[in-house]
């Protein structure tokens, strides 16, 4: 069931400002959401003001000059700053996106920015991703199939057949759509969510993957594939440019014309 | 939430620095994101408006009901749906129906495969916004019209 309030220890009170230094011109504001497992309060709200001209151009920029020149208890998760690694992914300015592929000047007015949604909370913007990397594993991404293959040389296909995987391989697993999906927040228990459902008709669309039909059978279930009621939130989110919506649409089509 | 049954509470379960345990606290998911965009909006103001239409039907079994029981019954009703009230709610009513219907189309559209990129997103879900307001006021003024 869905519940649309957060629980009596996740309510977010306020925090500290840090001030910017005097003399700074052109100053803006981070709000960031905070929690410490160690002082066992509630999360709270800490405002940092950054002089914008002594900063990189991106959130990330911000974040790390925050950790390193403000305030260095502030925990995220980076590493390669160019939209690659998908380790910065939290919600900026209300959506779901990379820190490091954001700029600041995009956002109007304070920069808020808090943990992927409907997550919990290892540490200020770390969320627990256990969740979401076994149901990634559940759907099997890897090659499956009886065939041999050739001695010697890799599996072939076709230009065509290849083409089929564009916008599909390019997902960096950094869960920026599972997490804006409201039906994967109330039901994400069962319902695979958009990156793993991505992951899955990848795999189902590969030319050279031989259990087509069972990972169909596999997701033929109220939950881990007809919770999306295209909502389209995955899509609009997505850093990357791609079409989760899109593939799972595509995996609905297979379920209807194989029935006949 | 019965969260005894959700096996996601199991990642709920935290430690601190000296290794005693404690209970994580959820990120805030509507209270942080934008739902005013396209995408959310446009969906669940078709569930709500599902919903409407749904008990709003209701009010013509009242009224059939009220027909077959007499004129004195039925005169009844036509007063309060002739009344202010009545017509607001019959207004209403059609925006009601024509939003789900409208949107219905888009929504057998993506059954159908077509329309996932997001400029088409968001020009379907302008056409259905748009669509409400015009096809309502055009419905009320055949329907005075013809009255």
């Amino acid at each position: 069931m869905a519940t649309f309030t957060l629980p009596k220890n996740s309510t977010i009170g306020a925090g500290k400002t840090f001030k910017a230094e005097p003399g700074a011109k052109n100053v803006k504001s981070f709000k960031i959401y905070r929690w410490d497992p160690d002082t066992g309060e509630n999360p709270h709200t800490d405002t940092y003001e950054i002089d914008l001209d002594k900063c990189g151009p991106m959130v990330l920029d911000a974040l790390i000059k925050i950790k390193n020149e403000v305030d260095t208890t502030l925990t995220f998760r980076r590493s390669c700053r160019e939209g690659i690694c998908g380790s910065c992914a939290m919600n900026i300015d209300g959506l779901n996106t990379l820190a490091c592929l954001k700029p600041i000047e995009d956002v109007k007015g304070d920069v808020k920015i808090n943990p992927l949604p409907h997550m919990p909370v290892v540490k200020d913007l770390v969320p627990d991703l256990n969740q979401v990397y076994a149901q990634y594993r559940s759907i099997e991404p890897w090659l499956k199939a009886d065939t041999p293959a050739p001695p010697d040389e890799e599996r072939r296909q076709s230009k065509e057949e290849r083409a089929k995987l564009d916008g599909m391989w390019e997902c960096i697993l950094c869960f920026c759509c599972s997490t804006s999906c409201p039906s994967y927040w109330w039901n994400g228990d069962r319902y695979l969510g958009p990156a793993v459902l991505l992951a899955a008709y990848r795999w189902i669309a590969d030319s050279r993957d031989e259990y087509t039909g069972q990972r169909l059978d596999d997701l033929e279930d109220p939950f881990r594939l007809y919770r999306c009621h295209t909502i389209m939130n995955c899509t609009r989110t997505c850093p990357k440019g791609l079409n989760p919506a899109e593939a799972i649409g595509k995996i609905k089509q297979l379920m209807v014309e194989r029935q006949g | 939430m019965s969260e005894a049954l959700d096996p996601r509470e199991a990642t709920y379960v935290g430690r601190r620095t000296d290794g005693t345990i404690i209970k994580r606290p959820m990120s805030p998911h509507l209270q942080a994101y934008d739902m005013l965009q396209m995408s959310s909006a446009t969906s669940i103001t078709h569930r709500i408006t599902g919903g409407a239409w749904a008990v709003g039907t209701l009010v013509f079994v009242w009224w059939l009901a009220a027909l077959a029981a007499g004129p004195e019954s039925f005169a009844n009703v036509q007063w309060f749906l002739s009344s202010f009230l009545g017509i607001l709610f019959l207004f209403g009513l059609t925006a009601v129906a024509w939003y789900h219907t409208l949107n219905g189309i888009r929504h057998l559209n993506w059954d159908a495969g077509r329309g996932f990129d997001l400029p088409t997103m968001y020009r379907s879900g302008r056409a259905v916004v748009i669509g409400t307001g015009v096809m309502t006021v055009l419905t009320w003024f055949i329907g005075i019209i013809a009255w």
